[in-house]
């Protein structure tokens, strides 16, 4: 399964170590993932899930191990060279209202990475966030909206929209529809298996329904402790 | 009332804040050591009518219609605060969703539960302090003695969600209300504490009203269920019945939508799910008629229907073939627009044990699946 070199993966995770102070919540995790893949983290809470994801993202530097990833060590990288990368490995959140600006209209929302990366071309911009809300099924009329005016499902696909607008190659799913309303659900999970067709997106998917992650992953990794206990 | 009469019944029931109106007549009964589960969406209603019943709505809200508990002479509805003083925790309780709302945080959980039972009867505080720690026993906390001295911020969220299980059924109501008891708590302990709660209430012989929106807890532990859509029942009856064949559109949406619980075969069949098209309305943008039909396929074909009869009726027409268009309009029974117009009421199925609130819910096919599944 495992790549010969972890440089070869999209996403290639040796040894990674979190610790707290002295309590471990990572303990030498390794695992990868390849372009158009899903691979499932599952386990209590508590287990080191959300603590993976916050080290792959490199959002909370990991104690120890290797980030592998589009070939590049992120550990080795400081913050300055870490930059240029980021938009290619985005998180999508649990809470679809929580992720977004309250205040931020939805298109300000999705434009705001494009400003940031000092990509956003006034010109061609507006059309470019368009396509984006119309990729996530959100009509671009919605761009005028701010979250309180949206569905949960809409919010959701918003944030997707946003995460869509560094054109990344690695989705970081965190619990993606666990907030939904359960008629929702489906349609949101149906447009990320459907983007990942198309953009050939590898996804690390944080889920605890197992009917959700059989159905939606190509591989499961279990964790408890902190550690890697299963793999299938 | 007499004996045989169900111990919950509700009838027509409304809540309003202002002009706008949240549920919007509901009527279902629920019987002795009935476990009978609200599903739906947020927004459905499902909770208001859980207040409702407890009669703890909020200030804002209005209440009409009909809510009689067996042997009570008062209406529920509209009752004042002392009416349901005297029910509370004798014959129904709570179990609210967020457990540290329900508790004091300055008194110990012990404490709190002692004070549950000396509202009711007249006992010893030793007496009472030995039921709340025998009662901490029934929920299966460990070292209940010294526990029931500990604060409630020194409970993990499991345990302070099974401590106000045991303070419902301290004093074994015959109705115990649960509002999404296990939302906020992570999977395997929902999993524990809705296990506990369903032993507690067999043990106890309590009816359960439970508030959910998860589908796999309805099917595990609830006899009867009605779905809510907007403030309305959408359908109800026994659980396994509605699971093994929906009648309204929107449950066979929701029962469709659920991934299956199997692996996908190698080879990488779609992942695509079937999945109901659009979003809830909001109260304030309830659509006429039904309130599903924006999103429903049924009325969909209905309105697809109508606009090609009308579309051959005119062509005809033009042609001036009167006696044509005639045809067209006769041999094509054209979709009527009830969907859209008029507001489904329920209709009693087979024996009765069954209500769907639709208008086309005989059109549903046998594999409703497949209705749901173009949509993204």
């Amino acid at each position: 399964m495992s790549p010969v070199s972890p440089a070869d993966a999209l996403l290639a995770v040796r040894d990674l170590v979190v610790r707290y102070g002295s309590f471990v919540a990572v303990d030498h995790v390794s695992f990868d993932i390849a372009a158009g893949e899903t691979l499932a983290l599952v386990g209590p809470s508590g287990c080191g899930k959300s603590s993976t994801a916050a080290a792959v993202l490199q959002l909370r530097r990991p104690d120890g191990g290797e980030v592998w990833f589009d070939g590049r060590e992120l550990t080795a990288l400081d913050e300055r060279a870490l930059r240029p990368l980021r938009p290619a490995m985005q998180p999508v959140f649990q809470d679809p209202y929580g992720s977004l600006s309250p205040r931020c209209r939805v298109r300000d929302a999705v434009a705001e990475p494009l400003r940031v990366q000092g990509r956003w071309d006034a010109e061609r911009g507006p059309a470019r966030v368009a396509e984006l809300l119309d990729l996530v099924g959100l009509d671009p009329a919605y761009g005028d909206r701010r979250p309180h005016e949206l569905s949960g499902g809409q919010c959701q696909r918003a944030g997707i929209a946003r995460a869509l607008a560094g054109e990344p190659r690695l989705l970081v799913l965190d619990e993606p529809v666990s907030a939904l309303d359960p008629s929702l659900r489906a349609g949101v999970l149906n447009l990320l298996a459907d983007l990942q067709e198309r953009l050939g997106l590898g996804y690390l998917f944080i889920c605890h329904d197992m009917a959700v992650v059989r159905h939606f992953s190509d591989r499961v990794v279990e964790m408890r402790d902190g550690k890697i206990v299963d793999e299938r | 009332m007499h004996p045989a009469d169900p111990l919950l019944s509700v009838r027509g029931l409304r809540i309003a804040f202002g002009p706008l109106e949240a549920v919007r007549g509901l009527s279902f009964d629920v019987g002795d050591g009935e476990v009978l589960a609200l599903v739906g969406e947020s927004g459905a209603g499902k909770s208001l009518t859980a207040r409702a019943l407890l009669g703890m709505l909020p200030r804002e809200a209005t209440a009409a219609g009909s809510v009689r508990l067996r042997g009570e002479a008062a209406e529920l509805v509209g009752a004042r605060r002392p009416v349901y003083a005297r029910l509370w925790g004798r014959r129904i309780a709570l179990v609210p969703q967020d457990a540290l709302s329900a508790l004091s945080p300055v008194h110990p959980v012990g404490d709190q539960l002692a004070a549950a039972v000396r509202s009711v009867r007249g006992v010893s505080r030793s007496q009472a302090r030995a039921r709340a720690v025998a009662a901490l026993e029934q929920v299966g906390i460990a070292d209940a003695g010294r526990r029931a001295r500990a604060y409630p911020h020194e409970f993990s969220g499991g345990m302070r969600q099974r401590a106000v299980i045991a303070m419902a059924m301290i004093n074994e109501p015959e109705l115990v209300v649960a509002d999404e008891p296990t939302t906020a708590l992570d999977p395997d302990t929902q999993r524990h504490v809705l296990e506990l709660l369903a032993r507690r209430r067999e043990e106890t012989g309590a009816s359960l009203v439970l508030v959910t929106h998860d589908l796999a807890a309805v099917e595990e532990h609830a006899d009867r269920m009605l779905v809510m859509y907007a403030g309305r029942a959408a359908e109800s009856g026994p659980v396994d019945e509605v699971f093994a064949r929906p009648r309204a559109p929107y449950t066979a949406g929701l029962l469709a939508s659920l991934p299956p619980d199997a692996p996908l075969p190698a080879g990488g069949r779609s992942r695509r799910l079937p999945a109901i098209a659009g979003a809830p309305p909001t109260l304030a943008e309830l659509p006429a008629g039904c309130a599903f039909a924006p999103r429903c396929p049924l009325a969909e074909r209905a309105e697809q229907a109508r606009a090609e009869g009308a579309e051959r009726a005119e062509r005809a027409e033009r042609a001036e073939q009167a006696e044509g268009a005639e045809l067209a309009r006769r041999a094509e029974p054209a979709g009527d627009d009830r969907c859209r117009t008029e507001l489904p009421e329920p209709q009693r199925l087979g024996d009765g044990r069954r209500e769907v609130a639709c208008h086309r819910w005989s059109e549903l096919p046998d594999r409703p699946a497949e209705l749901f599944l173009e949509h993204v």
